[in-house]
């Protein structure tokens, strides 16, 4: 069995010796992106013109279709098919696994004429042109028997139980815990749905060629897109070759496949030619998963110096009818800090609305807005600095299951950023500061979120010109795998950058799990050093092996890889000449990570603190950020530009979470109001004003081989908070219901007497 | 979308005349609005006329100090017009808080004027609304209505015109110029554009069917400041909650109404010597809301009392 110990020594990226781990190397796919050549799923060349589809969605939320008139549709110019569930050809049953080892079961699509959430695809049309199909998906004529939609999140808490399986964790006695504190907070939080309104809509081209279904699609893991496919449309998983090259955001929201996959390959199969699926941006806020709304109660009991004695947070949620996915919000205050009484859980209720599923930092995201704010609140009762707050309640272990941390630089990064954001400026009391019509305020938050490893494999090759090609079946959904898989072949065979080649979103490719929770790079690279190991032992083999070589009769081991020379001492010779002459053919070699077995030994998360500066317009109660910062321990840094930019991106949706990003429902339709990104707010340019992002020098030696933990969601946890927590101190209005509008604002501020 | 034929006006005579001769004609000018209206088929004109490239993109200053604004002017051009910016600011200030860059640069001065409401029902076509089926019912009256009417609602429709450009242009008595099918001009002011929904909200304007905006025409600027502020969730690319153009002693709010509110009454009590919070409080009188939009009431005193301050100070 493996142990976190069998990383501790050496290896090439630990080494570093060319310098290409942690730097700020641009995009590996950059220049396909920016030329707009990169083809995304749906721009991928087919081998024959395609025939594009286009979805119907349910107009009820839930309910039975009763009637079915598809004749206009059908004799619309230039329509192919028309589908509904009456005459959509014949999936496997939801949930087969006719491969028992298959990481996916069935996903029928117009499985039957049952609607349990609006917006759900009911009828596919084809046409000849996207033009054409969309005339005809207007034409499908659906008539309904509606049930009245259960979805009224907030009218049905009283229906909510704990999820499946799980149980409330108590540490101590919370409740005795709590009601002996001498300052207590007791309050109550709300988020609403949010949509990962990702650039790329969902979307499929799918075609056969000779037997086999090639399927491109937009999704973060591959083998359950494939697998899922194949069994859902009843061919061998070895029949489906899925791809997924260039992925416009996932966000957690691409963790699965939706019906424009089984429908464009039904399609593709019964017209025997390519065909195109897509959602459009309206269908994506219902069709696809959303984070639920989340409604959160934060109990702190604390002594008069600050320290905690008991703390609570529960969280109550919701999911499909159908499923179970729960939002974890209270889970991260497990690990945050130290109290010895401590109560949390989740609550959970079924509705009749579309998918809840994980968006970026799942848990974090939520939990922060509410437990981050607490401690805002409760470091004015006690008159204390929230930082020190905050410092005095650092555990020395983890507060729930007492495992040492990895690392844990929480402390360090509070400091580091207080000082460099000139926290000390801060009035504690609130409404004091103002610049022009502006109420400036200044406000903080932690950040936590967990670390994974997952197993995955990785190939390497060198060919006879010397170029590394990695082969891997993990996904880049925009966040920088491309590029920190290229740094670490190159740093690891000792070739330039530009002497690399990436290929990964392919399942015929060494599998990897995909991205997701922030396990992506670590994951990934973990793999592609390993087989960039095992590629360099095979290497060094080959030199000391061969008579022509001036390397011939050294030891492998002392064989070195620099400047695209292989070497011992002063005899070197070029990497590609050796291949050229001793194995023209090229080399080709599998690495793979896996767990340590004795890694839950300790409690692993990746850290920050956030910093904002926010102004508060007294008169209308608009907020704009001026300036955050955000300072981040997470493990060494494979790229100091993607991890910037993941890190920045997750705060800039903590800019969104706080401040307009949030869907409704309307309980009459059960459906969502905001329809498109015109009403659905997410932050543009003038949103952010100073933004930055430090990463703190860690290596997190139990992480994985590299030290590398994940950085994709880290930025997101706390950002919401540090802006709320600003807004108070700005203008002395606390908004305890998310987004923080100026019509909530302003109810405040009046009261204020401002 | 549904199929269309197309032709581009050469003169405005021929489109007008286009316009009444063929069925389901619409002009189209940067299409910013009407195309995004037809991919959902909420619009569905079967020809369009396009007189976005019209000889009437022109901005002219007139010898009583006003200026004539060509109706296919795009709001990139009036924001940044010279004489705009010196002598008719407001207007430059509520274009430049409209949309994106890329939006202004192809939107229409007339485009903009005739742009329908952002109410999410009518948006949804699986939702009851009179504006786009009449007779359907109002999804809006009882529902996620934050950004409904407080002034002239029905309970036929109480949605809100979105426009940033037209409060301006009513607050500075701005006069539309039109040629009618038969060939004639007529000449009103922007506060007769548009309607109030009444019963019948799917008529907004009081344009006559083929009736094209050819011009804006601007008076001399009044005496005293002028100011636009636009209440919204982000700081750029949104639609307002509330906004308030102020011109010397005229006033105008956008984002209240089913057309830019002209805020008489608050005029009324300014010109008679009240302060800016007694005027407005005045208008607001007249105000009535529906729960989810309670809160224009208070942002609307508030805001156009800063507002008139500001004025009153840069006009000082
Ligand atoms: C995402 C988004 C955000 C926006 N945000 C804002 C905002 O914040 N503030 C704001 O004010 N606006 C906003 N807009 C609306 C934008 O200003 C309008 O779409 C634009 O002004 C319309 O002008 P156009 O020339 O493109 O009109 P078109 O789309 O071409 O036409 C619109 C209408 O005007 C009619 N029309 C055009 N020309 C004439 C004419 N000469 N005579 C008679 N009728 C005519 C057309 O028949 C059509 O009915 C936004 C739009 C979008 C898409
Ligand atoms: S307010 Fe007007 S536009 Fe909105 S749903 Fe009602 S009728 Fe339609």
């Amino acid at each position: 069995m493996s142990s976190v110990h069998d990383w501790t020594p050496t290896n090439p990226v630990k080494e570093n010796r060319s310098g290409l781990i942690g730097k700020p190397v641009d995009r590996y796919e950059g220049p396909l992106k920016v030329t707009g050549t990169a083809p995304y799923a749906y721009e991928v060349q087919t081998p024959s013109p395609p025939a594009y589809g286009v979805m119907v969605g349910a107009t009820i939320a839930t309910g039975r279709i009763t009637g079915v008139d598809i004749a206009e549709a059908e004799a619309t110019a230039g329509v192919l098919i028309v589908w509904t569930h009456l005459n959509a050809p014949t999936q496997a049953p939801r949930g087969t696994k006719v491969h028992p080892r298959s990481s996916a079961g069935s996903k029928p699509a117009l499985e039957n004429d049952r609607v349990t959430y609006f917006g759900q695809p009911v009828a596919l049309v084809v046409g000849e042109t996207l033009e054409a199909a969309t005339a005809g998906a207007h034409r499908v004529k659906l008539t309904y028997a509606e049930d009245h939609p259960d979805v009224d999140f907030r009218a049905r808490l009283d229906a909510a139980v704990s999820p499946v399986g799980e149980e409330d964790v108590e540490i101590g006695n919370f409740a005795r815990g709590f009601t002996e504190s001498p300052v207590q907070l007791d309050q109550t939080w709300h988020t609403p749905i949010q949509n990962h309104c990702q650039m790329e809509p969902c979307a499929s081209t799918v075609w056969f060629e000779g037997g086999k279904c090639v399927a491109h699609t937009s999704v973060q893991m591959v083998k359950p897109a494939q697998h899922g496919l194949a069994e859902t449309i009843g061919i061998p998983r070895d029949d489906v070759h899925l791809m997924t090259r260039y992925i416009g955001g996932g966000f957690g929201g691409k963790g699965q496949t939706y019906d424009d996959l089984v429908l464009a390959a039904l399609a593709a199969r019964a017209l025997g030619r390519p065909v195109k699926v897509a959602f459009t941006r309206q269908q994506m806020m219902h069709g696809t998963i959303h984070r639920p709304a989340t409604v959160m109660r934060v109990r702190l009991g604390a002594e008069k110096d600050g320290r905690l004695n008991a703390m609570s947070m529960m969280t109550w949620t919701h999911c499909h009818r159908d499923g179970n996915f729960t939002e974890h919000a209270s889970n991260f205050s497990r690990a945050l800090y130290a109290a010895p009484n401590r109560l949390t859980g989740h609550r959970l209720v079924k509705l009749d609305l579309p998918g809840a599923g994980p968006m970026r930092a799942p848990g974090e995201a939520s939990g922060t807005l509410s437990l981050e704010c607490a401690m805002d609140e409760l470091a004015e009762q006690l008159g204390l600095d929230p930082v020190e707050l905050r410092i005095r309640n650092e555990p020395p272990t983890d507060p729930e299951n007492g495992r040492p941390f990895s690392m844990r630089q929480l402390v360090r990064c509070l400091r580091e950023g207080a000082q460099m954001f000139g926290w000390d400026r801060r009035l504690p009391t609130p409404g004091l500061v103002r610049d022009g019509r502006w109420l400036v305020g200044m406000g903080m938050a932690a950040a936590i979120r967990g670390n994974f490893l997952l197993p995955a494999k990785c190939s390497f090759t060198v060919d006879a010109d010397g170029v590394i090609t990695v082969k891997q079946g993990m996904t880049d959904i925009g966040t920088g795998t491309y590029t920190v898989l290229a740094q670490i072949a190159a740093e690891t065979l000792g070739v330039p950058l530009g002497q690399v080649r990436v290929e990964i979103g392919d399942s015929e490719l060494p599998p990897a799990p995909g991205s997701g929770g922030q396990f992506g790079a670590a994951t990934a690279g973990s793999a592609a050093l390993a087989a960039g190991q095992n590629l360099r032992t095979a290497i060094a083999e080959l030199a000391t092996g061969d008579e022509a070589s001036p390397l011939f009769g050294g030891r492998p081991v002392d064989v070195t890889f620099q400047d695209g020379l292989v070497a011992i001492g002063n005899r070197s010779e070029a990497l590609a000449e050796l291949i050229r002459r001793a194995a023209p053919e090229g080399l080709t070699v599998e690495g793979e990570i896996r767990p340590a077995a004795d890694a839950r030994e300790w409690s692993q998360q990746t850290y920050g603190a956030h910093y904002c500066e926010v102004g508060v317009d007294p008169v209308t109660g608009e907020v704009r950020v001026r300036r955050m910062l955000g300072v981040f321990a997470a493990g060494r840094i494979l790229n100091a530009k993607t991890a910037r930019s993941q890190l920045t991106g997750g705060m800039i949706w903590g800019v969104g979470s706080a401040l307009t990003e949030g869907n409704a429902v309307d309980p009459r339709y059960g459906s969502l109001i905001n329809q498109d990104l015109a009403q659905y707010l997410v932050p543009v340019q003038a949103d952010i004003g100073d933004l930055e992002a430090i990463m703190l020098d860690e290596v997190d030696d139990k992480a994985n081989p590299m030290g590398v933990k994940g950085v994709g969601e880290l930025g997101n946890s706390g950002a919401g908070a540090a802006v709320a927590n600003a807004i108070y101190n700005a203008c002395g209005v606390r908004v305890r219901d998310y987004p923080i509008t100026p019509d909530k604002l302003l109810a405040g501020l009046i009261a204020r007497g401002l | 979308m549904r199929p269309f034929t197309y032709e581009r006006a050469t003169d405005a005579q021929s489109a007008v005349r286009a316009a009444v001769e063929t069925p389901g004609a619409r002009f189209i000018a940067g299409g910013t609005n009407l195309l995004d209206l037809m991919k959902l088929e909420i619009e569905q004109p079967q020809h369009l006329i396009d007189v976005g490239r019209l000889p009437m993109a022109g901005i002219e200053s007139l010898a009583d100090g006003g200026l004539r604004i060509g109706g296919a002017a795009t709001n990139t051009a009036v924001a940044s017009d010279p004489a705009v910016r010196a002598r008719f600011p407001v207007l430059s200030e509520a274009i430049v808080a409209g949309g994106s860059p890329q939006l202004r640069n192809k939107a229409s001065v007339a485009g903009n004027l005739m742009q329908r409401t952002r109410c999410a029902y009518f948006y949804d076509t699986a939702k009851p609304c009179n504006k786009r089926a009449p007779g359907s019912g109002c999804g809006a009256l009882e529902g996620l209505n934050r950004n409904a009417a407080i002034f002239g609602a029905s309970h036929a429709c109480v949605a809100t015109h979105p426009s940033d450009m037209a409060v301006a242009l009513a607050a500075l008595d701005a006069r539309i110029e039109t040629l009618t099918p038969s060939g004639e001009s007529r000449s009103f002011t922007i506060l007769d554009l548009h309607r109030l929904p009444g019963e019948t909200p799917q008529i907004e304007t009081h344009l006559i069917a083929g009736e094209l905006i050819t011009a804006v025409v601007l008076p001399p600027p009044p005496p005293g400041g002028q100011v636009y502020r636009k209440v919204r969730d982000r700081a750029s690319y949104a639609g307002g909650l509330a906004s308030v153009a102020v011109a010397g002693g005229q006033v105008a709010l956008g984002m209240v109404a089913h057309k830019p509110w002209r805020a008489a009454e608050a005029e009324g009590a300014l010109a008679s010597g009240a302060s800016p919070a007694e005027a407005i409080a005045r208008e607001l009188d007249g105000a009535s809301t529906l729960g989810r939009n309670d809160f224009k009431v208070p942002l609307v005193a508030r805001l156009v009392a800063a507002a008139i301050g500001e004025a009153n100070g840069r006009g000082a």
